[in-house]
């Protein structure tokens, strides 16, 4: 039977994260529909239709499904899952909002963030905040996963397929949207970007942090992120936030500044191509995990690093 | 209204655990074992709603081992009023865990229901939403902010791109988020009151809930290492190294 693939996206632009689970998804089954639920989200659709491997676009259009609220996206998930025996999606934000509510609406258990297919039922997802392996089959005739994107290559464009218009179900109710703050900036987005560099609590302030991590972010290219510590104290926004319960990213190049490389941090970046690390502790953790250090104040070294790029 | 808190017991954050040699699990013998940490932010959460006097009542609610006792004493200490253990040695799965947690709620009533985003055990991120699913309630996941109004919530959650603020009518569930409170060490003299609060054990088959797993568990393996690389001593050889070797600049 089919898959389902509900498609991450703001209506105008597929996320990235959706053409990487279409990867894990081509490696459980090959007749994929991706789902694109939004409002006037045709753009998203057409970007959808041209990825290689997918076989249906479906497109629900309706005002209750512009914001992802859960409650009507599981109602509309739930309308059409007689038809398929696997639902996925990236764990994104949106996505662990509304699968496990449509798992339990189904009545099956969900495996969550997978990293690896082993077979169209069995697979590899991380436990204890990525410091063990589980390798997990499930039992139920259909099945709910969520995938850890930066865990699978993206899928190529490379096909063109028929966008199907699907009715959205009636909405709950339940919720309402009063009002996003979204940071916007020209910089690429943390999970897709090919170089990410970091901050850690050492930067002491947001001033700061936007001071001395800001230009080489610029003249990389290169998405930022942050360390937990540096997001609790207010030093960057909790959307930076690297890490077992922030975001996973596994870029070609992560530079960690002022990271002593907590468990939890390394999780969401240990996957990197290549890790380096400044710092001005030698025994920082961060160290067994990079393939370059420079043990040295952040302070000195960055704005001499902008310079030299 | 009265405020539902589930809490579990895991391996404390501070635990580096380690995987058994037969790859059949993690090795709990002996660990260190504490309120999972998104719960505790829960049950500040609930208190907090409490003293401000917008709840009547801090019920807190566990599904373990009968040691999941002291999980709950935790809770109490923090300021929870009573609370419930629903014993079993089983593993049991989110799904089983908002199945029970539901018949909790249908006898409980409560008009809120704040539930930790995950547990730092198994990471899976579930049972908030599921429990959610299974009431025909509203959900407000990954929330950084709780403000209650006349039967509803306005509730601010950590997205991907920052933050969104959704209203949900009450009766709810709330996923608490990081970012939503820093949680109070208990003083002396509430962790002894706490001693002294009721707590109602029920045994999790007679609630005549299926809690058998639907996810088999082959295998438990150490995760791929990473070999540290070298050290640099300048940014120049920083440079010419991410330039030659590694060819990512």
């Amino acid at each position: 039977m089919a898959i389902l693939l509900l498609a991450e996206h703001d209506n105008r632009t597929l996320s990235d994260q959706t053409a990487r689970a279409l990867t894990a998804a081509r490696e459980i089954g090959s007749e994929i529909h991706v789902l694109v639920a939004g409002k006037d989200a045709n753009a998203a659709a057409g970007e959808a239709a041209k990825l290689a491997g997918v076989s249906k676009v479906l497109l629900a259009d309706s005002d209750a499904l512009a914001n992802n609220l859960a409650e009507p996206l599981a109602a509309l998930i739930v309308s059409i899952a007689g038809g398929y025996d696997t639902i996925i999606a990236a764990a994104t934000a949106s996505a662990k909002n509304v699968m496990p509510r449509v798992a339990a609406l189904l009545d099956v258990a969900q495996v969550s963030e997978i990293i690896a297919v082993v077979s169209p039922d069995t697979f590899k997802r991380p436990i204890y905040a990525g410091n063990a392996i589980q390798t997990v089959q499930t039992t139920d005739a259909k099945k709910v996963i969520t995938v850890r994107a930066a865990a699978f290559q993206p899928s190529d464009a490379g096909g063109s397929v028929a966008i199907e218009a699907v009715q959205a179900a009636a909405d709950p109710g339940l919720s309402s949207f009063v009002k996003d703050a979204i940071s916007s900036s020209d910089r690429p987005e943390l999970t897709s970007a090919k170089i990410v560099i970091s901050g850690g609590r050492a930067l002491g302030s947001s001033e700061k942090f936007k001071e001395v991590i800001l230009p080489v972010a610029e003249k990389l290219g290169a998405a930022v992120g942050a360390s937990r510590a540096a997001v609790d104290a207010g030093y960057a926004p909790n959307d930076w936030q690297v890490g077992q319960t922030g975001k996973v990213v596994a870029p070609q190049l992560y530079i960690a500044c002022g990271i002593s490389g907590a468990i939890q941090h390394l999780a969401g970046m240990k996957d990197s191509k290549f890790i380096v690390a400044i710092n001005k502790d030698a025994d920082a953790p961060i160290f067994q995990v990079a393939d370059y250090g420079l043990v040295a104040d952040l302070f000195d070294v960055l704005p001499e690093f902008e310079k030299a790029l | 209204m009265k405020v539902l808190v589930p809490v579990k017991r895991v391996v404390d954050f501070n635990v580096k655990i380690r995987v058994k040699p037969d790859n059949s699990g993690v090795d709990l013998a002996n660990v260190k074992m504490a309120i999972n940490p998104f719960d505790e932010i829960s049950v500040e959460a609930a208190v907090r709603l409490k003293e401000a006097g917008q709840a009547t009542e801090v019920v807190a609610v566990s599904i373990g081992p009968a040691k999941a006792e002291e999980t709950l004493r935790s809770a109490l200490a923090m300021g929870a009023d009573r609370a419930i253990l629903i014993e079993t040695d089983d593993t049991v799965e989110p799904l089983a865990v908002a199945k029970i947690l539901k018949c909790v709620a249908d006898t409980e009533k409560p008009g809120l229901i704040i539930v930790g985003k995950q547990a730092i055990d198994d990471d899976s991120n579930q049972t908030g939403q599921m429990l959610a699913a299974l009431l025909g309630w509203a959900q407000a996941t990954f929330a950084s902010k709780i403000e209650l109004g006349d039967q509803k919530a306005a509730v601010t959650r950590e997205v991907d791109g920052g933050l969104q603020t959704i209203e949900v009518k009450l009766p709810a569930v709330v996923t608490t988020d990081l970012r939503l409170n820093e949680p109070r060490y208990a003083s002396l003299p509430n962790i002894m009151k706490a001693k002294k609060k009721p707590i109602e054990k029920r045994i999790a088959a007679d609630l005549g809930v299926a809690t058998a797993p639907r996810l088999k568990v082959l295998k438990t393996e150490e995760p791929a290492t990473r070999k540290a690389g070298i050290k640099v001593t300048s940014v120049g050889e920083l440079i010419e190294k991410l330039r030659s070797e590694a060819g990512v600049l």
